[in-house]
């Protein structure tokens, strides 16, 4: 099992590797759309701003190598603003286009009576679904497990259906995502000790 | 809902974790990678490492600390102490820290807050502001109530700079509001007052800070019994709070804490 884990200089990558490796796959970091060849899983994390992000990838040409890698059907994991980069579009950084390999946007939260940025330990509500592989992230999850949040922006699909997880912030965000072989989580399963560990574990074990 | 947090805070010098009472005294208080391990377990919510005499030789034992706690623990952690620039909070990043909090230099510059939050985005740059209650007659600024017309005395605390050394002659509360609007992602606020008496947090200081800002507030400083925490959290609206030697010496422990909290309707992670 080999899995590449993006690095395009935003946010630190050292845990999740380590997670990964400690699941016994191979994880590599890679800056380069090479680097994804021959990997049997994509991770795609990042913490920062959407339109910085997409500038990166762009730059380094993993835009494009990440687009056709999951229209290969490759298994691919989205976190955070990783998550959010699936997506056409971000207020956070207006004129800017996102993979758009998922329809939808990204939203900031407006409610001025909570804090923002969303930081800290909140619970994921599970979407309970008749087709058991929608949900294959969170098997063996506990409904309302807490996970680490660190984020101002949130998904919007257009397509509901994608949404197997959320989390009530003032507003109830779509904060776990599955499309057939794409996966999107908004919080950091890297930093979400037993509960994030076990997420990721779920993953490997695809 | 979100959680409140509960953050044990390691004071570090040269590779080692110690504790100042009153940012004095300092006591041995064991290895940070162990450490950060047995709060991880504990149920820590997040853990925040103060590098407290940051020279260049000790910088480099920082950044190995660093490493090796994100290679160890699964919860995120704030590094700080001594971060006088973009390139500084690019290395703890790198090294795997999840946030940078930044106080001195932020005060010089208060820009470095724009550029570092622009470049790594908000979520990573905590502000750490010391702040202490002015005493001077001059300080109690009279405000009139808009519907009474009475004159309500209002604290004021300022900001200190340099590890709790040099008065800055700025406004705690201004200045959180200013660091916010930089762009800072959260603000560690710290009470010199209270810090080391174990008689509390300081409700009021977090209270005006709370209210003005729309990031989240850890409280910080006199942390000393159950009752403490509750309070600061009901009664002065923090995002999260923090404390050293009381868990270090074991004197409370967070899973007691949390306990506590939880039995008493505050929503936290247990």
């Amino acid at each position: 099992m080999k899995i590449a884990i993006i690095d395009y200089g935003m946010g630190n990558l050292a845990s999740v590797q380590k997670a990964c490796v400690s699941f016994g796959a191979k994880a590599e970091i890679t800056a380069h759309p090479r680097g994804l060849e021959g990997a049997d899983k994509i991770i795609l994390p990042g913490v920062g701003a959407f339109g910085e992000a997409m500038h990166q990838l762009e730059r380094i040409g993993l835009a494009g190598a990440i687009k056709n890698k999951i229209r290969e059907g490759i298994l691919f994991l989205g976190i955070c603003l990783g998550m959010q980069l699936l997506f056409e579009r971000s207020q956070e950084s207006r004129g800017v286009k996102g993979l758009g390999i998922l329809k939808g946007k990204v939203a900031r939260f407006q409610d001025n009576r909570i804090k923002v940025p969303h930081m800290g330990w909140n619970t994921i509500e599970i979407r309970k679904s008749k087709f058991e592989n929608r949900n294959v992230l969170l098997k063996n999850m506990r409904d309302d497990s807490y996970v680490y949040f660190c984020h101002s922006y949130y998904v919007e699909p257009k397509d509901k259906t994608i949404v197997r997880g959320t989390t009530d912030y003032g507003v109830k965000f779509a904060s776990l995502i599955a499309k057939d072989n794409i996966f999107g989580i908004q919080f950091h399963p890297e930093k979400s000790q037993m509960v994030g560990l076990k997420i990721l574990e779920n993953f490997i074990n695809l | 809902m979100l959680a409140k947090r509960i953050i044990p805070c390691l004071d570090v010098k040269a590779g080692r974790v110690v504790k100042g009472i009153k940012f004095k005294k300092l006591r041995d208080a064991g290895d940070p990678v162990e450490t950060a391990r047995f709060y991880d377990n504990e149920g820590a919510d997040e853990l925040v490492f103060l590098d407290i005499t940051a020279s260049f030789e000790q910088r480099k034992i920082l950044l190995e600390v660093v490493r090796k706690t994100a290679e160890n623990i699964y919860i995120p952690f704030t590094v700080g102490g001594g971060v006088r620039g973009i390139d500084d909070i690019r290395k703890l990043l790198n090294a795997g820290a999840d946030k940078v909090s930044i106080n001195t230099a932020a005060v010089k510059s208060p820009e470095l807050i724009r550029q570092a939050s622009q470049r790594f985005g908000s979520q990573c740059i905590v502000v750490a502001i010391d702040a202490k209650l002015v005493h001077s007659p001059q300080s109690v600024v009279h405000r009139k109530l808009p519907t009474t017309g009475y004159r309500l005395p209002t604290k004021k605390w300022e900001v200190y700079i340099n590890g709790g050394h040099t008065p800055t002659g700025l406004d705690a509360v201004k200045w959180a509001k200013k660091a916010a609007r930089l762009g800072a992602g959260e603000i560690l606020l710290t009470s010199m007052d209270c810090d080391g008496t174990k008689n509390g947090y300081d409700l009021e200081l977090t209270r005006a800070i709370t209210k003005m800002v729309n990031i989240p507030v850890i409280a910080s400083g006199g942390a000393g019994k159950l009752a403490h925490f509750y309070r600061v959290f009901r009664e002065a609206d923090a995002s999260a709070a923090l404390a050293a030697s009381l868990f270090h010496y074991k004197e409370l422990s967070i899973k007691e804490v949390k306990r506590y909290l939880k039995s008493k309707r505050i929503e936290v992670r247990i």
